[in-house]
């Protein structure tokens, strides 16, 4: 293939595994059929066809908001117009892998919010649960529909330099980008309608539907045609296109918290025809700003009451409330052994090695290693409040030493990680970038569900291995293939 | 349909008529300006203002220059053509997903078209501006019918769009009644400014008289800018929803009671009985209309709801 490196001139392989080369300089098999399509294709209708999908993204005004000036700004989110390509065993090692970890963890906030067997046992320590922000005491007890705290997962997947899969993360709470496989999806099914029959690409369209029918059997018991509602907390938040988008393909109502009221612990909302009870609702707000009553009475995005109509069983919410005390960074550390302790099994997928703060060893540890560490705060996520160790400058460092010794319990680090890096098409050539891989996971109480495919979010910076949409990430197109 | 959405799309429409209907008046009184007609360039302003509601004016806005600028470009005048195009704007942004994107685009473009105007106004021609502002919402009307289920949410558009052009017909009228003018360029003007005079000559060839312009555009059935038929246009949109309870009954009757005497009364009792007393009941009849709409469908109490 000797005219492919002409094409690949900029395309530089620096020591994180690539997803598109293997170590002898070859096309690995599952990036043929790409390969091949990108040498056939002349560099001025590679440009057309990049033209056409950006042009198709503006119109659809698939847009995020960034955040940190007086207002949001509207972006388009950047769209990558190679697809990253996944073989389908190594798809269903991630399917086994994920479906243990939501299991477990589900079983672990039930365990949380009720014994506290793992606590008595002293798999996790009391103090780490108990001090994590993200804690809900109002969750103490508390019994929801078929026990499902963890409704929507997107499991942050990253791959070292020996291909091997991590998690990274696992955002049990709100987790968004769905809306992005569906419409990158879209898109590329225009642009490479030829290219998607060679190869044999496994569909993710279905996700509206399986999210709608698992959002249905999680309904309060006898409501047998329940309401279900998306509950956003309006246009200026940043995933605002994402709650339309699927609002839209769930055929169900977009609400906003003054649209819903509580009365004697029912939930209705208020339509021309007068109010009408809601029985399921997949909120898109954050804890703290559910309901003005039980968590921050300041907020005006929740509805008033609804905690207690919750409390009563008279409305799912979706994800449940509290989910955030499993998905914090320094209780990540322990997901393993909470696998381990509910299961019986071997964690199928691996977690990054994670140095806690709080802990004397660990944190002189990182301390004396900041400039080769990333640092993470627990709470955060979109990218904030985070050390790259080896790209930050000596002041950031500083900063951050001192950030970790006023409040240890905040911090984690964990060793830099070279991302897999997968081909892209920038500027006219194909350059490496580094990725990751958030696949969507639906859990009912009964099955797991998992759409072959994903957000796979690059950093578009050369470089770069911040994927954060925020902080100049893009996206592309997840292909698991049916071979 | 959800009540914040049908507010949004309510104001929506009234905004967007409200605009394109100061951008016809003040285009007319701007051309009659230059005709040198009876009227003082002052007294010409005062009817802009009064046709307009009397909208609260930056300090300091009396010469032409200034307060056409007021008008047409200050975000910050209440009535100006831009703060409306932006209050339709934000309204629009909240229903996004519920109107067509069509519609969307269409809005979208005009709002910038206007913002560029009122940033930058140096350049810009007064009525050139208020002539692409009028087609522009003429185009969104004509996208709007033509690309939306008419559904429940585009019926709540037709009634913000009517019992807004209903009002402000007859604050129109009723300024012009009340500094009876003899010269018919005036009258024309006045038949002008709701694109009526093609239609009137149509129907009562180019004689313009005070009294037949009034019944024209009062109780005329078929001319879309008439009184008579943009009540029944309210109407017709609040007949197609499921008013709830005793409050849509309601509702029907203030509507009813108000269509029914503009159907059945004659211009000559119009006359008779005092034109500026008929265009004021008119106007607090469109207001408790107004009112009635909000606490049906949108504003309604709890228990109200319940018990209904």
């Amino acid at each position: 293939m000797s005219n492919f490196s002409d094409l690949l001139r900029n395309y530089e392989i620096n020591g994180a595994f690539d997803e598109m080369i293997d170590a002898d300089g070859n096309v690995r098999p599952h990036y043929e059929a790409l390969a091949k399509h990108l040498l056939d294709l002349p560099p001025d209708e590679m440009r057309r066809r990049k033209q056409a999908s950006d042009l198709s993204f503006l119109h659809q005004g698939i847009t995020f908001t960034v955040y940190g000036r007086d207002e949001g700004i509207e972006k388009i989110f950047p769209h990558d117009l190679l697809p990253r390509i996944i073989r389908r065993p190594e798809w269903e090692l991630l399917e086994r892998g994920l479906t243990q970890r939501i299991v477990a963890l589900n079983l672990f906030l039930h365990d949380i919010y009720h014994d506290g067997r793992i606590l008595r046992d002293q798999v996790v320590p009391r103090e780490m649960i108990y001090t994590c922000k993200h804690f809900r005491r109002q969750m103490m007890g508390l019994n929801i529909p078929k026990d499902v705290y963890i409704t929507v997962v997107g499991t942050d997947l990253i791959r070292g330099a020996d291909g091997r899969y991590m998690v990274l993360e696992d955002n049990l709470r709100v987790p968004s980008g769905s809306s992005y496989m569906l419409t990158s999806r879209q898109v590329m099914k225009r642009i490479f309608p030829d290219l998607f029959q060679t190869c044999g690409v496994l569909p993710v369209e279905h996700y509206p539907q399986t999210l709608l029918a698992t959002l249905r059997a999680l309904a309060p018991i006898g409501r047998p045609d329940p309401t279900i509602v998306l509950l956003t907390p309006g246009v200026y938040n940043s995933a605002y296109f994402e709650h339309t988008y699927l609002a839209r393909q769930m055929g169900i109502e977009l609400v906003e918290g003054r649209d819903l009221v509580v009365h004697e612990n029912l939930v209705y909302q208020r339509t021309i025809a007068g109010l009408r009870r809601v029985d399921v609702i997949y909120r898109r707000i954050d804890d703290d700003f559910v309901d003005p009553l039980a968590f921050r009475g300041d907020s005006a995005l929740g509805v008033t009451g609804l905690f207690n109509a919750y409390r009563a069983g008279n409305v799912t919410l979706a994800n449940a409330l509290g989910n955030g005390v499993a998905d914090d960074k320094a209780v990540y550390a322990y997901v393993p052994r909470i696998i381990k302790y509910y299961l019986g099994e071997d964690p199928i997928l691996d977690n990054v090695d994670t140095y806690i703060c709080s802990e004397d060893a660990s944190r002189a540890y990182v301390l004396e290693n900041l400039d080769k560490m990333v640092v993470k705060a627990v709470g955060e996520s979109g990218g904030y409040g985070m050390l790259i160790g080896p790209h930050s400058t000596r002041e950031m460092q500083e900063d951050f030493r001192r950030k970790i010794l006023e409040d240890p319990r905040n911090y984690i680090a964990q060793p830099t990680i070279q991302l897999s890096q997968a081909p892209c098409y920038i500027d006219g050539q194909v350059e490496g970038r580094h990725i990751d891989l958030r696949p969507y996971v639906l859990y009912d109480g009964d099955k797991v569900t998992i759409v072959p495919g994903g957000l796979t979010r690059v950093a578009l910076r050369k470089g770069s291995l911040v994927v954060n949409s925020s902080q100049g990430g893009g996206s592309k197109d997840t292909w698991v293939l049916n071979d | 349909m959800l009540s914040r959405v049908a507010d949004s799309l309510y104001w929506m429409a009234r905004y967007i008529e409200r605009a394109e209907h100061s951008a016809r008046i003040i285009g007319v009184q701007l051309n009659l300006i230059l005709d040198q007609t009876s009227l003082s360039t002052d007294d010409r302003w005062k009817r802009i203002l009064e046709s307009l509601g009397d909208p609260e004016l930056p300090n300091g806005a009396r010469d032409p220059a200034a307060l056409t600028h007021a008008l047409l470009w200050d975000p910050a005048c209440g009535g100006s053509i831009t703060s409306s195009m932006n209050n339709a704007r934000e309204n629009c942004r909240q229903v996004r997903n519920q109107i067509s994107s069509e519609m969307w685009e269409q809005l979208n473009r005009l709002y910038h078209m206007v913002r560029r105007h009122s940033a930058d106004p140096r350049h810009s021609i007064p009525l050139e501006f208020l002539l692409s502002v009028d087609e522009g919402i003429h185009l969104f009307h004509g996208i709007t019918d033509s690309s939306m289920s008419h559904n429940e949410a585009w019926q709540f558009i037709q009634i913000g769009r009517f019992l807004e052009r209903a009002t402000n017909t007859s604050i129109l009228l009723d300024v012009h009644f009340r500094h009876r003018s003899h010269h018919h360029l005036e009258w024309i003007g006045l038949l002008r400014s709701c694109t009526a005079f093609e239609a009137y000559c149509r129907a009562r060839t180019a004689d313009v008289r005070p009294d037949w312009a009034l019944e024209f555009l009062l109780l005329d059935d078929t001319f879309p800018h008439s009184v008579r038929f943009s009540v029944d246009r309210v109407r017709a949109a609040l007949a197609t929803l499921e008013g709830p309870g005793d409050l849509g009954e309601r509702l029907g009757r203030i509507v009813g009671r108000l269509q029914a005497s503009l159907r059945f009364i004659d211009i000559d009792e119009v006359m008779e009985s005092g034109v500026r007393l008929k265009l004021e009941e008119i106007q607090q009849q469109c207001d408790q209309i107004h009112v009635a709409v909000q606490q049906t469908y949108i504003d309604y109490s709890i228990e109200e709801a319940l018990g209904a």
